[in-house]
């Protein structure tokens, strides 16, 4: 007898269990999760997201230092504008990112072959946008958790208050305020996270093709909060306030700002946020019907290349 | 019990009749779909899958309806569509893993079943490159190992053969009637060939234009004729002049003599003239119909 003959015992029918709707649904988040960074992909496909995963920590790494360093409470980056600082980086994490998990299985016409098993487009695209979110809330969390460490590390609540040049006095934050920043930043975060992979998912899913993709969502970025600049930039030299914090709106980032200054009493991070009573809830509707249109039009998208 | 049954089925697509009225049974075994590109092959695929509303009329797949209950039939079917649908940069290992996860199999019966059907449809250690650097025949195996890792009651196979050379087709067909056969799963398999249908499937269903043509069992199609087949191995000329002498109706075609069967005689008179001749007869036979013939 020859040892290590492959022996062809024939086809054997499957007896075992056929797992439900909740167990398909976590697999395609988990599989689209781990895509985001490149995970179970050639090593290529991970240098984008992992590089620019390092960039988004060292400035708060570099923050920290200087925290340790110089003892002055107030050279910690504020929380909740460390997403609003870091958004050139999260715009280019969104722009290649984004387009593996809205537009890669439609490019190559996979589509048809999840629609014609247990899978249905809802279900399918709900994955896709948690997945998408939950990879850029830890693009944005991780940093903000390392600021928030350093400052428990470095005691910066114990830290002497700083006499300014200009007279103000820097002092240390209660230890009891640094916690509830940290959660409110978290909560900023989960916005941002949902905001931002909701546009960038439904720009990624209508330009199909190669480099396309990453093209537009880098556009719509830089248009949209250029343009806000502008308009915001014309408002406050003609002392229009209430337009210029309107016209905030229109920028995603500004946009979830609007929602952490005026609902989550962060400190403002864009220009000028919407002014009066109105301005946060008017500014998480919006978030919301972001949210929501995406995952609608997102899904009839699937549906169709489903059918193709 | 039929595996696909359709009443009245009707789909239109704005002013286009993609499907037109209709009514077929389907008995379990290896089905063949016929018609031309664009007789609604894909169609009708799409709505027995229920994911396409039909305009009017029923359908229903394994006695369920597609109407309400598309999500229990896609729990038992598997599908290969007719294009490349296949992601280069991964294997075809995870590929077949993912989408084994993607019918509710749990992740070491997804690899298990993955590494089998993928053993079955003849991928073996090229399985575990990127699917980008596949021939169109692994790619086309790889589009039928997805459709059956879930160990499906029925297949939708489109167009499987689509793009191969000829030792490729022959080896996808032989596979095809395999899965029909050693598997026990029933194949919905369609070409606009005729010819490559005629030998792996049990039953043939021909439409054009959306309306059914024919739908019977490949014996029926392929009965035989009234027509005997005659080879011999030279002296073809004097042998058709000798039975046309003797009364019979004779014509040439290619290396042959088609010879109309009067009676029992007329084999006589073959065996007499063939040994009279004193020429060596290659084939005497009685020529069945081909599918083909279906459209003259």
């Amino acid at each position: 007898m020859t040892l290590g003959a492959i022996h062809d015992i024939g086809y054997r029918h499957y007896e075992g269990r056929r797992l439900g709707r909740a167990y398909i649904i976590r697999s395609l988040y988990v599989h689209n999760l781990r895509a985001a960074y490149g995970l179970g992909r050639p090593a290529r496909a991970k240098v984008m997201p992992f590089l620019l995963a390092a960039m988004m920590l060292l400035p708060a790494a570099g923050s920290v230092a200087v925290l340790a360093i110089t003892k002055e409470p107030n050279t910690l980056i504020v929380y909740s504008q460390y997403a609003t600082i870091m958004q050139v980086v999260v715009a280019i994490f969104l722009a290649t990112q984004a387009p593996v998990i809205a537009s890669r299985e439609l490019r190559f016409r996979v589509v048809p072959l999840y629609f014609s098993r247990p899978v249905v487009p809802p279900d399918f695209t709900l994955a896709k946008v948690g997945a998408f979110a939950t990879a850029l809330f830890v693009l944005l969390a991780v940093p903000v958790t390392v600021l928030f460490v350093g400052a428990l590390v470095t005691r910066a609540d114990k830290m002497k208050p700083l006499v300014m040049p200009d007279g103000e006095v820097a002092r240390a934050m209660p230890l009891g305020d640094h916690v509830l920043h940290y959660l409110g930043a978290l909560l900023g975060c989960v916005l941002f996270a949902l905001v931002l992979a909701a546009i960038a998912l439904v720009i990624a899913a209508f330009t199909p093709r190669r480099g396309f993709g990453v093209a537009a969502v880098i556009a719509v970025y830089m248009v949209s909060s250029t343009m806000v600049l502008i308009v915001q930039g014309i408002a406050e030299a003609r002392t229009n306030f209430e337009l210029a914090g309107w016209a905030g709106l229109f920028a995603p980032f500004n946009l979830v700002d609007a929602v952490q200054v005026r609902l989550l009493g962060a400190e403002k991070a864009a220009v000028a946020v919407p002014p009066g009573p109105w301005g946060g809830p008017v500014a998480l509707a919006l978030c919301a019907l972001l949210v929501a249109g995406a995952v609608a039009v997102l899904s009839l998208r699937f549906r169709k290349a489903g059918l193709s | 019990m039929p595996i696909i049954a359709t009443q009245n089925l009707t789909m239109r697509f704005g002013g286009f009749t993609a499907l037109n009225d209709l009514s077929l049974a389907v008995e379990p075994g290896v089905v063949g779909l016929v018609g031309a590109n664009g007789a609604g092959k894909s169609t009708l695929i799409k709505i027995l899958l229920g994911l396409l509303p039909p305009t009017s009329g029923q359908a229903a797949v394994l006695d369920l309806d597609v109407a309400g209950q598309g999500p229990l039939i896609r729990e038992r079917v598997g599908y290969m569509p007719e294009y490349d649908c296949l992601p280069p940069d991964v294997s075809a290992t995870e590929l077949v893993v993912h989408l084994a996860r993607m019918c509710g199999l749990p992740p070491t019966a997804a690899r298990e079943r993955a590494a089998d059907t993928l053993r079955h449809v003849g991928l073996y250690e090229e399985r575990y490159r990127p699917i980008g650097g596949y021939s169109t025949g692994m790619r086309q195996r790889v589009k039928l190992a997805q459709a059956l890792v879930h160990d499906p009651q029925l297949v939708f196979l489109d167009e499987p053969t689509n793009g191969l050379d000829p030792a490729g087709r022959d080896e996808m067909l032989a596979l095809i009637r395999r899965v029909g056969t050693e598997f026990g799963i029933s194949v919905l398999v369609t070409s606009h060939l005729l010819g490559e249908l005629e030998r792996i499937c049990d039953h043939v269903v021909v439409i054009d234009g959306g309306r059914l043509l024919r739908s019977s069992a490949v014996d029926s199609f392929t009965e035989v004729s009234g027509v005997l087949v005659v080879e011999v191995e030279e002296e073809r000329d004097a042998l058709g002049q000798r039975l046309a002498t003797a009364g019979l109706a004779v014509r040439p075609e290619g290396r042959h003599l088609l010879v109309d069967i009067a009676d029992e005689g007329t084999y006589d008179l073959i065996r007499d003239g063939v040994a009279e001749l004193g020429v060596g007869l290659i084939r005497l036979e009685q020529r069945r119909h081909h599918i083909e013939e279906v459209f003259r």
